[in-house]
């Protein structure tokens, strides 16, 4: 009991108190920011192992991105790497960054179907579907409700059985024999129900893109409901996502 | 039987290695493993060329610290006998090679379909289609778990034999996960997409991989790797293990619901992982291990931030571990839990913790040593011997320790980091090169084949969990089904590793 207590003591207090305003420690690669200057655009698009850079205009793609940060460490005048972890949204189109733009990136509460705010404000319960995901974003959402980013404080879980959750939250790039598997945990949730894509992997394929063993036609059926890039995504980065898509600005 | 003799990441020209019939293969490489628990296969593979599929053979002799490395031609659909009847080391491999190149192995004790893989030769086989083993009985029930399983893990499907509560036999089958990883390692041809590919391999091993494809590399395309690449290398693997490993101690208790011991040790992966954030910029390691260079120099202030760090560990891992291990409720839950002995481990050819588990020595830092092992330090294998939940656990609570002393060491002799360089590869002509590393979970083993014209023929990638899965079905026969969840942890294996 009492050595209980002094690990209890030892540990103190461990929880991050504001998920939306804390800094992470260190180099982190969160949202890049990408200047006018001129450079061999050539080479800089040539480097990128996943075809996330393009030009005219000059644009970044971080549902491609797998934040290796070659660019940014070879062409450290175009593109740097901020430590802003908001990286989720509703809208694919917002992953895109352009040069000059230095804003944030944010879940349009507009586009937010309206029942959502009001089931899932308080509460979500989410079953994870790991489709051919490399177990490092399954890993950091497990962290999400360790003591420290503690996710569960806000309401939302994930839960075992399909049937108990709200939505599902796919990473990886979707394999041929995930396929099936997926579309049915997806067919067990009940309506109203949300999908999340988390991680570069299931937003664009990733590295996986043009691999002859994927199968990604599950998204063009579906309405998706929230992007999370990362590689892996952070736990900061999908607990303010979910936060910003659930629940309604003051 | 002749055979090429070579080290770990070790390049030799394809056409060195002995060609033999396949009744030769067979019997030589069966001889060299015979009675001789320091040998073992670490790959055995096949490179198609039309109908002609070539295999390689490869032993490694950890007290020699050499691989043998020997061939044998066969046509495609060819009917053969196989060498896991003699050796059970090879179910795996065979079943591979099986699926792959239609090669029937007629005396196979268990020819099933491997991982499903997307350039099976069979393409009418569906991933739903396994063939599970059967028993007839009015009193035996069966429980199958999966591909989804109730937690945030990958996908596998798990088929219990159960009387009542007592499992008889866990069959388990893999293949969801696979990415087609070898092919696009051939289709796609830059250095940067190569190594992106194998951080992808296993996320919770990105320094093991990319260690053993940066190793391989830089032999490959005869460069040399620097003090700087080795020293990042080896302290990045040590982190690794033991990041890793404290997750694993937090996921056991879990399972055992002893809700302390999971948040002490949950929070205390966190700053190990943060630590690789503040030296490369991900939690995981990502982009930190690339052949030729690091992006992310190494200095004091980083040496003096992580010897705080594990400052502040040890004495919060000590206390915590002390508690851990003096609860009765927890020790009655892992010891005698999920027992695999030597004999079974060694039948079953497992690696890594999964073999030191049982007291069977296989840790390359030791036998095939690469960057500054062997070098800063001589590592000592930390072996038990009950091959049980609890054995592993002490492994891991006895490595974290080990390799924190390993860093400690290290960190006393930083060496010099420069700018990095894009150096240009150039692979060898029609060379063959393997590469050896101990991963947290075990051994990794890469081979790259290339051809007359330096491209890269065949990229063969085995991670340790290709080994050791069988020995995770064998745990748990004769346990309650509802120890599965902590023998399961307790190997913590990887699903994508496998599958590829
Ligand atoms: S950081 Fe992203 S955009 Fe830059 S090279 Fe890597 S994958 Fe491409």
């Amino acid at each position: 009991m009492f050595e209980n207590i002094k690990i209890l003591w030892h540990q103190g207090k461990q929880f991050i108190p504001d998920v939306t305003k804390a800094k992470v420690p260190g180099i982190f690669r969160g949202r890049p920011v990408i200047s006018k200057a001129h450079v061999d655009e050539g080479s800089l698009i040539e480097l990128c192992p996943t075809k996330a850079i393009s030009n005219n205009p000059f644009c970044i793609d971080l549902g491609k991105c797998t934040f290796c940060g070659e660019c940014a460490i070879q062409f450290p005048e175009k593109i740097k790497f901020t430590t802003d972890y908001k990286l989720g949204t509703n809208i694919r189109e917002r992953l895109f960054i352009y040069e000059d733009i230095d804003s944030p990136i944010e879940v349009n509460p507009l586009l937010v179907r309206k029942e959502i705010h009001r089931l899932f404000g308080n509460s979500l319960k989410l079953r994870q579907v790991s489709a051919g995901g490399d177990n490092s974003n399954e890993w950091e959402l497990t962290a999400s409700n360790n003591v420290q980013f503690d996710m569960s404080r806000f309401g939302i879980d994930f839960v075992a059985s399909p049937r108990h959750a709200d939505g599902i939250v796919i990473t990886g790039p979707i394999t041929k024999n995930m396929a099936e598997p997926l579309q049915r945990c997806y067919d067990a949730v009940p309506e109203p129900k949300i999908i999340i894509l988390a991680g570069t992997d299931a937003i664009s394929g990733g590295i996986f893109a043009d691999s002859p063993a994927i199968d990604r036609s599950f998204l063009n059926n579906h309405f998706i409901d929230l992007f999370i890039p990362g590689n892996p995504v952070h736990p900061l980065t999908f607990i303010n996502a979910v936060l910003d898509f659930t629940r309604k600005k003051k | 039987m002749n055979y090429l003799t070579l080290y770990n990441n070790q390049t030799v020209s394809v056409k060195d290695i002995p060609e033999h019939g396949y009744d030769v293969f067979l019997e030589g490489n069966l001889q060299l493993l015979k009675n001789r628990p320091e040998r073992h296969c670490v790959n055995y593979f096949g490179v198609k060329n039309n109908r002609e599929i070539r295999i390689y053979c490869c032993i490694a002799d950890d007290l020699t610290h050499k691989i043998y490395v020997s061939s044998c031609v066969l046509e495609e659909g060819s009917s053969i006998a196989s060498f896991t009847v003699q050796n059970h080391n090879f179910e795996k491999f065979e079943r591979e090679i099986h699926e792959n190149f239609d090669i029937n192995f007629t005396d196979h004790p268990w020819l099933k379909p491997y991982r499903f893989a997307n350039n099976k030769y069979n393409k009418d086989l569906n991933v739903g289609d396994y063939p599970f083993y059967k028993v007839e009985s009015d009193e035996l029930h069966e429980v199958g778990v999966g591909p989804i399983h109730a937690g945030i893990i990958e996908p596998g499907h798990f088929r219990f034999i159960c009387n009542g509560e007592q499992i008889m036999h866990l069959e388990i089958q893999l293949g969801y996960q696979h990415r087609g990883i070898e092919e696009l390692f051939i289709q796609k041809s830059k250095l940067i997409e190569r190594v992106t590919l194998v951080e992808n391999i296993a996320g919770d091993t990105t320094v093991g991989h990319t260690t053993a494809f940066s190793n391989l590399y830089e032999s490959l395309c005869e460069t040399s790797t620097s003090d700087a690449l080795n020293f990042s290398r080896t302290l990045a693997q040590e982190l690794e293990r033991i990041a890793i490993h404290t997750g694993d101690l937090a996921a056991i208790c879990a399972d055992i619901a002893y809700q302390l011991g999971n948040a002490v040790f949950g929070r205390l992966r966190t700053p190990i992982v943060n630590f690789f954030q503040e030296w490369g910029g991900n939690r995981l390691a990502k982009g930190l291990i690339r052949p030729g260079k690091i992006n992310f120099p190494f200095d004091e202030a980083l040496a003096k931030r992580l010897l705080e760090l594990f400052k502040a560990y040890e004495s919060d891992f000590n206390e915590m571990v002390e508690e851990f291990f003096s609860l009765p409720s927890v020790l009655s839950r892992i010891e005698r839990t999920g027992i695999v002995t030597y004999d079974e481990v060694l039948e079953i050819g497992t690696v890594g913790i999964s073999a030191r588990m049982s007291g069977l020595s296989r840790d390359i830092r030791l036998s095939h040593p690469c960057n500054l092992y062997g070098n800063t330090f001589i590592h000592e294998p930390l072996l038990k011997h009950h091959g049980d939940v609890f054995s592993r656990v002490q492994l891991r609570r006895d490595e974290i320790r080990q390799s924190i002393e390993y860093c400690k060491k290290l960190l006393e002799n930083i060496p010099q980091f420069h700018k990095p360089e894009n150096i240009l590869f150039v692979p060898g002509e029609e060379k063959f090169t393997l590469s050896l590393v101990e991963g947290w979970r075990g051994e990794i083993c890469h081979c790259a084949i290339t051809d007359g014209e330096g491209n890269l023929k065949t990229y063969k990638i085995k991670d340790p969990s290709h080994h050791n899965w069988m020995a995770l079905a064998q745990s748990v026969r004769n346990n309650e089904i509802s120890d599965f969840p902590i023998c399961n942890k307790s190997f913590n294996l990887s699903y994508c590793g496998h599958d590829l």
